[in-house]
């Protein structure tokens, strides 16, 4: 019979952040799924009263926290050492947690000191008779596998925007406080820093994303570069619809090389194989040729529209729903004034 | 500090532009053709590997090294074209390189290499590699040798490091919306899992090929045969859905009917 322990973090506020909300949904489910399971919390940061009071109905056996002003910040010592220690105290089988990056920066080296084995950016959890199943996909989005595991404890540590967030009373449960051995503390967190600052931001949470390609950077129909004139409409589009931004390879990497470039974009943007492969309801893409290695990056965008001059590019072969053979240019300076 | 000593673990992937199948074979999924498909170095590994070398040219008495697990004949044929790039000494192991093996039996095969690298100084080692890999694309491996070899200081999604002067360094990790995550960490060993980093790639350079060459060819034949596979694991199917869609094509309409039909569609 499985220990599941649900792991958390807490964001600066001290609340839960959202992708742990959705893994909150999913350990849920999956106590309920599999006979005989437990369902405990483990919790890390600065302080975690107002997290467990905001989950303290989801109807956990035990709430173990770990807290202090060292465990508020995302660092790999501090997190791996917390979530070590809860995992321990909960005798957990099967641990799940949010892939948020701080997680996913220190729950595989605690998935090693507890001997066990961990899945990463898993996406569905299914449980057949007993037996939990967990979906993933490999070689970025390319190929879906549904796969078990033999091995405890086994972490999984589950994609943001798959399952819904919870949401419950609050109430007070009784917190068991763990206690962390802290390590030498050779790492200090500066803060954060935005990659890009204006409208040009990336939303994770934004119902829209707009894809510029490097086809805003090439020479057009009059024989000339308009590169300003592609960084207003695409600014100006975002700032009326605070969609999230997202780029082509070939465009963010123009930025290495010394001509005449966009300067809104930086590889954080770039969507694909070697990019993100965010999550939105809709995606708009602008100039962009739509090459596999850039689709890859489009798994999780539900509605997919592009523009493009060129009837033959990749959007039109089954990868978008709607492609307009027109020029970019036009079409999205119209759509500015509409919008 | 004379000079860093700078591990990058980075194995080969199918070309990114080939369409990948799966297959069963006997040890479990695989691709189609797996072995016929043209590989590449896995691209956050690689710039791993760019940046390693770019700071080992302004960091005098650092030495680069590239630990690969893959398969002997596919990791020779990569190395024809890695090798032109950038400096380094490789480290050959001899064994799968699916996507669909276990990340702690890769850490495994890796950490053994690494220990047995003739004068290695952990004091001084930066475990460079990918943050993800394009085959199974977890985001494991690196933190796992990381723990194997006893390093605590990991950073993940790495985009820029610089090195202070005093042994001491600056990391810029990528973190949710759009944002960097800025440390400081007082020393080696440390564990840098890459992004795209700063750097174009190298472009081909034949001496440095030739250079490399010498040292290669003996690591890939002193590569030692390891088993990794994925113990435990029971893949019950692996498939490619059906990602193709109805595009419809639009080509006759005007710029404003366009743009009227897309600001419906945006608000709806
Ligand atoms: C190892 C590897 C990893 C890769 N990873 C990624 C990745 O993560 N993400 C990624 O994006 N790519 C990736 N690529 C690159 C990918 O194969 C393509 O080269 C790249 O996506 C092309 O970018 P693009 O479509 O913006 O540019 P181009 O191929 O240059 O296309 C420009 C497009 O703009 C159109 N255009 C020009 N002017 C106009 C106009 N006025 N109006 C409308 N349309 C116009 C053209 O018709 C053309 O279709 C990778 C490649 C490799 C080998």
């Amino acid at each position: 019979m499985e220990k599941i322990l649900y792991l958390a973090h807490t964001d600066s506020n001290g609340s839960l952040p959202k992708p742990a909300l959705e893994a909150l949904t999913a350990a849920m489910e999956l106590s309920k799924k599999l006979g005989g399971a437990s369902l405990s919390v483990g919790l890390i940061g600065a302080s975690i009263d107002a997290a467990a009071q905001a989950i303290g109905g989801c109807g956990a056996a035990k709430l173990y926290g770990a807290a202090g002003a060292e465990l508020g910040v995302s660092r790999y010592s501090t997190d791996a050492a917390a979530a070590e220690a809860l995992a321990k105290a909960a005798g957990a089988t099967l641990i799940v947690a949010p892939g948020t990056t701080r997680f996913a920066r220190a729950i595989p080296g605690v998935t090693a000191r507890l001997g066990g084995r961990i899945d990463t950016r898993v996406t569905g959890l299914l449980a057949e008779g007993n037996t939990l199943k967990v979906q993933r996909w490999y070689y970025r989005q390319r190929m879906m596998s549904t796969q078990s595991r033999a091995q405890r404890p086994w972490v999984l540590l589950v994609d943001s925007g798959v399952f819904p967030a919870y949401s419950g009373p609050a109430s007070s449960p009784s917190v068991e406080s763990v206690t962390v051995a802290l390590p030498a503390l050779k790492t200090k967190t500066l803060g954060v820093e935005q990659a890009t600052t204006g409208p040009q931001t990336i939303r994770p949470d934004a119902r829209m994303l707009l894809v510029a390609g490097a086809g805003w950077t090439k020479k057009q129909s009059d024989g000339q570069l308009h590169i300003k004139d592609a960084e207003a409409l695409i600014i100006n589009f975002l700032e009326k619809t605070r969609a999230s931004l997202g780029s082509s390879k070939s465009l963010v990497d123009q930025t290495g090389e010394g001509h005449e470039v966009i300067s809104i974009l930086t590889h954080l943007n770039q969507i694909g194989q070697t990019g993100s492969t965010p999550r939105h309801a809709k995606g708009l893409s602008t100039c962009c040729h739509g090459e596999e290695p850039h689709a890859v990056g489009w798994r999780f965008i539900n509605e997919r529209r592009a523009i493009n001059l060129d009837a033959n590019c990749g959007w039109a072969q089954g990868k978008a729903d709607v492609v307009y053979i027109a020029d970019a240019f036009a079409v999205m300076k119209r759509v500015n004034e509409l919008l | 500090m004379s000079g860093l000593q700078i591990v990058v673990c980075g194995s080969l992937v199918p070309d990114p532009l080939q369409t990948l199948e799966p297959a069963t074979t006997p040890t479990g999924p695989g691709l189609k053709n797996e072995l016929m498909l043209p590989a590449v170095l896995d691209p956050w590994a690689g710039h791993a590997l760019y940046e390693a070398a770019n700071l080992a040219k302004s960091h005098p008495g650092t030495k680069v090294y590239l630990v690969s697990v893959g398969p002997k004949a596919k990791l020779q044929q990569l190395m024809m074209n890695i090798a032109q790039k950038v400096p380094f000494e490789l480290v050959a192991v001899d064994a799968s390189a699916s996507g669909f093996t276990d990340p702690f039996e890769v850490a495994s095969a890796l950490a053994g290499a690494i220990e047995k690298i003739p004068g290695l100084d952990r004091s001084r080692l930066l475990l460079f590699g990918g943050c993800s890999s394009a085959s199974r694309d977890a985001g494991v491996t690196l933190q796992l040798v990381g723990e194997k070899l006893g390093i605590t200081d990991q950073f993940l999604g790495v985009d820029e490091l610089q090195l202070q002067g005093d042994g001491s360094f600056k990391v810029y990790e990528r973190i949710e919306g759009g944002q960097y995550q800025v440390s400081t960490c007082q020393s080696a060993p440390a564990v840098l899992g890459w992004a795209t980093g700063k750097l174009p790639i190298p472009p081909n350079n034949p001496q440095v090929g030739m250079q490399n060459m010498r040292a290669i060819m003996p690591a890939l034949q002193k590569a030692a045969a390891v088993k990794v596979g994925a113990e435990g694991v029971t893949y019950d199917k692996v498939e490619v859905p059906n990602q193709r869609r109805e595009t419809q094509i639009k080509k006759d309409l005007s710029v404003d009917e366009i743009a009227r039909e897309l600001v419906e569609w945006i608000r709806n």
